[in-house]
């Protein structure tokens, strides 16, 4: 019988090892390809210069700031409104029910195509709002895309504020504000802000809702203010991929290369604030 | 501890501050580094194609949306007008044919990039919204029928035969439903989606009616998949537009077509004397109360006109004679443009 046992022990570790294997294949093969195609279009002129019909001449440059804009500003539209609304949730309202109601409406919120999102702002702030395809308007439909990310990390932080710090600091005096500020917010923004940086690097990478804003534009000013137009990184990437000329594609793949690596900066710094959280939980 | 605690949420938020800094002096760091290769610019452009305002004088934006096929030309021009004009923002829209007028007639956009005819519903719309509209042919595209390098079957296909092929409910099968000699293996289609303009003009001018087309065939907008499928499959068929055709000759054949007899393969020369018959004009609308009321719209349309025919070419596409550009930027100026297609067409 042990004997069976230890067959099943080995073969579910190869069917385990199998599968992370192929996740790690797609992956490098992806990689090898994108790196392969545009290392040799990397240099700094890339990065600073517009996009151009020439393929030598061609930049980055509007598309980079076009992302840190509309990415940044929804990253300040939705961290301090998320951290509210989980704060809210788990210190002021008293509803039971209606909580578990707005929690579960929020969850599913967290399932909806991006696209929808990208619909909701073309009708209501592009048109409606008269917010034009503007980069305010790319910026607010993206912080509510990742919105329901953030409180859902924020109210799972808050929830493992331990319940003895907060009674101590009440029992010393303290009223709900103090405790906000000084008990609640430090043990929690670390945790907080972790869901929130992986939430705004989504925001980086998506295209759909910010190609149901601004289309797919040809732009050689950088964004320099609230109104203008503006294009993103992975619309710029979809542009040069669809051209024919093969010079395009390597364009292409060196601003994956970009965008990964902005993806990957911000997930690390993601995983530094979780380490300095769990080290002060050990403290 | 607890001041531990303060500590580093003092860390974190300074590291914060010290991020946004850093973006934003990166920011400005990278505008004055590119106001600065403006100004180069600026200087080594003192003598632009003779025209009488300076280019300091021209500020303001033009928009413009519109087909992905017209798009590669317009961008040339775009980018090169800007480096003349660093004053004036053109931005260039992808949004297909179609969705480009969707925009123009509502007086969203400044000029709209079309790979066909605006059609009467387009119209409509428009005159409710009281846009009026120049209509101005700027190169000749030709629509190209390829297949795979290993197919040695294929000759040339008549107009009925490609209908026979790609008519709503076509009973083609395979092979040899077109030819009884040819191959009796099944043929797999290719071709754009219902956005496009070459969808439109391809069934209008085929099929007999636009935008009447069987569907089961692979579908899409982005003409290098439709490559990539022609390549690998050897009982592959499809269309696209030219530009795709030039690009990849190493990796696809163009089918010759059947005009009046003859078997006419695209190129250069056949495209612009329409001999083969799957020709097109493709064209960009531009807006007359705005071209009327600004000045930089008319240089631009002016400057569009002028380098046209280097452009066309750069991005692989075959212009008109040169003669229809001087003549079409003369009758602008003049004010008379209802005709520029027919002129276009003149040999």
């Amino acid at each position: 019988m042990s004997r069976v046992f230890l067959m099943l022990d080995k073969i579910i570790h190869y069917i385990l090892l199998f599968g992370i294997s192929i996740g790690v294949l797609m992956l490098s093969l992806l990689l090898v390809t994108v790196v392969t195609d545009g290392w040799g279009r990397l240099s700094l002129g890339f990065l600073t210069n517009p996009p151009s019909a020439n393929p030598d001449k061609a930049g980055i440059a509007p598309a980079f700031w076009g992302s840190v804009w509309v990415v940044g500003l929804a990253a300040l539209i939705s961290l301090p409104l998320g951290i509210a609304t989980a704060l809210y949730l788990t210190e002021f309202s008293r509803h039971e029910r209606l909580n578990k109601i707005i929690y579960f409406n929020i969850t599913n919120l967290a399932g909806v195509p991006s696209v929808v999102y990208g619909l909701v702002g073309l009708s209501f702030l592009t048109y409606t709002l008269g917010l034009g395809r503007s980069v305010i308007a790319g910026a607010i439909t993206l912080a509510f895309l990742i919105l329901p990310v953030i409180i859902v990390a924020s109210i799972e932080a808050i929830k493992a504020v331990p319940e003895l710090h907060k009674l101590g600091a009440y029992a010393l005096g303290a009223n709900k504000l103090q405790v906000i500020a000084r008990v609640i917010l430090p043990q929690s923004l670390p945790g907080a802000l972790t869901g929130g940086i992986l939430a705004v690097s989504r925001a980086l990478g998506e295209a759909a809702p910010l190609l149901v804003i601004s289309g797919l534009l040809f732009t050689r000013k950088t964004p320099a203010g609230l109104l203008d137009q503006f294009t993103v990184l992975p619309l710029q990437i979809f542009n040069w991929v669809s051209r024919p000329q093969t010079a395009f594609r390597e364009l292409s793949a060196a601003a994956i290369i970009v965008l990964l690596i902005l993806l990957l900066l911000m997930n690390m710094s993601a995983v530094i604030l979780r380490n300095r959280l769990q080290r002060r939980v050990v403290e | 501890m607890r001041r531990n605690k303060a500590l580093s949420s003092t860390t974190v938020a300074a590291s914060l501050l010290v991020l946004t800094v850093g973006f934003i002096s990166g920011y400005m760091l990278a505008t004055s580094l590119s106001q600065g290769q403006v100004v180069t610019i600026t200087v080594t452009a003192q003598t632009p194609d003779g025209f009488t305002v300076t280019p300091q004088e021209l500020r303001g934006d033009i928009i413009i949306d519109g087909s992905s096929t017209v798009y590669p030309i317009t961008e040339a021009v775009a980018e090169a007008f800007m480096e003349l004009f660093p004053d004036v923002s053109v931005t260039v829209g992808i949004s297909g044919t179609g969705g480009g007028f969707k925009r123009f007639v509502t007086g969203e956009s400044d000029v709209n990039d079309a790979s066909r005819r605006i059609e009467e519903l387009e119209m409509e719309i428009a005159r409710e919204n009281g846009v009026e509209w120049i209509e101005i042919p700027i190169a000749i595209d030709g629509l190209t029928v390829a297949v795979n390098m290993a197919n040695d079957w294929v000759d040339c296909l008549t107009i009925e035969e490609l209908k026979a092929i790609w008519e709503p409910g076509s009973g083609v099968r395979r092979w040899s439903d077109v030819r009884p000699e040819w191959p009796d293996a099944e043929i797999r289609l290719y071709g754009p989606g219902p956005d496009s303009g070459t969808f439109d003009f391809f069934t209008a001018k085929v099929v007999g009616r636009e935008k009447a087309s069987r569907t089961d065939y692979v579908a899409s907008e982005d003409d290098n998949v439709l490559v990539a499928g022609l390549e690998a499959e050897k009982y592959a068929l499809g269309y696209f537009g030219y530009a795709y055709y030039v690009e990849n000759r190493d990796r696809i054949r163009a089918v010759p077509i059947n005009a009046d007899g003859e078997c006419v393969e695209p190129s250069d020369e056949t495209i612009k004397s329409f001999q083969y018959p799957l020709s097109r004009p493709i064209f960009i609308y531009v807006n007359k109360e705005y071209f009327e009321q600004k000045p930089h719209l008319q240089r631009f349309v002016y400057f569009y006109l002028e380098k046209a025919e280097g452009f066309v070419e750069q991005v692989g596409y075959t212009p008109f004679s040169e003669l229809y550009y001087r003549r079409a930027v003369a009758l602008i100026k003049e004010g008379v443009y209802d005709r520029l297609l027919d002129i276009a067409l003149i040999p």
